[in-house]
């Protein structure tokens, strides 16, 4: 039974990064019209600036865990403004190449200084250790990263459904000319959205740098699992996205302890599984 | 689909003249290859990798259906290819048979769940797909995992032609890429290619007029599939290998990029953007992961400023249909 608690907490984690991921992409799909191929490498960013925070200038974690999601979303947000606004009226196939390309090229220098190994990202002295709960062992910063990530991804929700600003948005996603003839800045709002999107990459990027170590092919394979999350759950609904990321991890866990060998394709298997059945998404719409 | 119609001419006969004679210069071509200074394997990779860039051009450019996973074709046909003639014993055309219908089986599948959800869905489903398949491929026996299914014998082909000299194995895959290449120019230029493009432009207008148009994209897929299958299999002639890279991401955003360099949705565009994308990673291969950096920066300038690529910003200068 160890065992099984142990790899359901690591679906947990796992499941924390989808979630926070695919709320991104969703975030910036729904404002901007692209699928952002980037979205792993920025995650990949996210950690090496918290390494380079540690290593370089020797702000710990604490600060990184702010400052990281802010530096990469103001690279994202120069990104937009230099390259993925040219692309506004195009085809979705054009922001899906041009982030691609974005990917190749971050991921590519990364590489060539830092090889492909891994960088090691000490857990900060508070949140070492572990908790005996009776049933498992739970290591703290493994129990911090899952609830962390939950809170986070539960304020998203709140600013984007629930506070003026989020109304704003929402509204420009549906109409943004209407928007704009009320006053309201939209292609600065799509420029924050989009820092706003990457900036929470970045932090998933933070939070798993102790775990997983920092390296620059990351998110290399881990946006391809994220982009089955997202066709599993629609991009039409926030809390969808943070349910699905969840839900997903906890099952690729599961399957970890029950079936290893079909862990690392449970969830495009249940992507098929969901196309077969429900092809429009476990809460999107049709598209 | 807005953004590649603006360009499109539609089929007239001087649009099929200009695209014969453009065939014969380029059979001409690939005819004195042999005779001259250019290394054949180099020409014979590139001819593989331009028929099977041909096959995803003809899912995107006329169906409008941008697949994020066609490496899945190469490797599957390859691997096949490979295993029917090293394990099986098979004969070269049984083999490229072999490798061609699995190409075809695994498009039939595929195709049933990909076709299931449009546009950027479109994309990611296709691109998830090949990542499961990467996966499975890393994890059966029959593929050799990170080695790969190495040695392969070359054989005779129809028992007459010997595929272990480089000048007869050159001039078969330029049948095999000729043969492909008339099999996607006719069609495009048929019934089938026209509905197509109706459906790329307005799919909702196809569907009122009639047309099941989920059929005609399946069909499309699968059409596609097979024939980059076909070109895994003659691929695994060329390099006697057969490899978890043909399966991997990287490749299926090699062949996107080719196309995108030649130009999307244009005849030759595939073709010309295959040789050129093979040439430069012969030349850059001293280089290392910065070819990864260079190719990223292809696809950024060719969105931002080229989007009709190569043969499409000459065909766009001349008016003419290339």
């Amino acid at each position: 039974m160890q065992a099984l608690y142990a790899q359901l907490l690591v679906g947990l984690i796992n499941g924390s990064f989808y979630a926070l991921l695919s709320l991104g992409l969703a975030v910036i799909f729904g404002m901007l019209n692209i699928i952002n191929f980037a979205h792993g490498a920025l995650y990949m960013m996210g950690a090496f600036c918290a390494y380079f925070l540690l290593n370089v200038a020797g702000i710990g974690y604490w600060p990184a865990l702010i400052v990281a999601p802010i530096v990469v979303g103001i690279f994202g947000m120069i990104l937009e403004r230099t390259m993925l606004k040219w692309l506004s009226g195009l085809d979705h196939l054009y922001g899906l190449l041009l982030t691609f390309g974005l990917a190749l090229i971050i991921q590519g220098v990364f590489q060539n200084y830092f090889g492909s190994s891994g960088l090691p990202y000490a857990i900060p002295d508070e949140l070492k250790g572990g908790m005996n709960l009776g049933f498992m062992f739970l290591p703290i910063y493994r129990g911090w990263v899952v609830i962390f990530s939950l809170i986070v991804c539960l304020l998203t929700w709140y600013l984007i459904e629930r506070t003026r600003l989020g109304a704003n948005l929402r509204a420009a996603t549906e109409n943004p000319t209407l928007v704009r003839a009320f006053g309201i800045n939209v292609p600065r709002m799509i420029t924050l959205t989009y820092g706003l999107g990457v900036g929470l990459a970045a932090l998933a990027g933070v939070l798993s740098a102790p775990i997983n170590q920092v390296r620059p092919l990351m998110g290399a394979d881990l946006i391809i699992v994220v982009f089955a999350v997202v066709v599993i759950g629609g991009m039409g609904s926030i809390m969808g996205s943070i349910i699905t990321g969840f839900a997903l991890g906890v099952i690729e866990g599961l399957t970890k302890y029950f079936y290893p060998e079909a862990s690392n394709t449970v969830v495009f298997v249940l992507m098929v599984l969901v196309l077969l059945i429900k092809p429009s998404g476990l809460t999107g719409r049709a598209a | 689909m807005t953004a590649m119609t603006d360009d499109s001419v539609p089929v007239t006969p001087r649009a099929i003249h200009d695209e014969m004679i453009a065939f014969g210069i380029m059979t001409a071509l690939l005819l004195v290859v042999p005779f001259t200074s250019l290394y054949p394997f180099f020409v014979m990779q590139a001819l593989c990798f331009a028929l099977l860039a041909c096959a995803f051009n003809l899912l995107i450019g006329y169906g409008g259906l941008l697949s994020f996973g066609h490496a899945m074709f190469l490797g599957t046909a390859g691997y096949v290819t490979a295993h029917a003639l090293k394990v099986w014993g098979l004969t070269p055309e049984l083999g490229i048979l072999a490798g061609t219908l699995g190409a075809a089986g695994l498009g039939v599948i595929t195709g049933l769940v990909a076709i299931r959800r449009q546009g950027i869905y479109f994309a990611m489903i296709t691109l998830a797909l090949s990542q499961l398949l990467y996966f499975i491929y890393l994890q059966t026996p029959f593929t050799h995992g990170e080695d790969g299914i190495q040695g392969i014998p070359q054989g005779y082909l129809f028992g007459v032609f010997n595929l272990a000299k480089p000048t007869v194995l050159y001039y078969v895959i330029v049948a095999g890429f000729l043969c492909g290449f008339l099999i996607i120019f006719r069609t495009i230029n048929s019934p089938f290619g026209e509905v197509l493009k109706a459906i790329r432009e307005n799919e909702p207008r196809a569907i009122s007029l009639g047309y099941k148009t989920d059929q005609y994209k399946l069909l499309a897929y699968i059409l596609s599939g097979t024939l980059a299958g076909f070109a895994g299999a003659l691929k695994v002639f060329v390099a006697q290998n057969a490899s978890l890279t043909d399966v991997h991401w990287s490749m299926s955003g090699e062949i996107v990029l080719m196309t995108l360099v030649g130009g999307l949705g244009t005849v030759f565009g595939p073709v010309v953007g295959a040789f050129v994308i093979i040439a430069m990673q012969q030349y850059l291969a001293g280089f290392g992961q910065w070819v990864t950096v260079i190719q990223g920066v292809i696809f950024v300038v060719c969105v931002l400023t080229f989007r009709r690529g190569v043969i499409g910003e000459i065909a766009h200068y001349f008016r003419r249909s290339l």
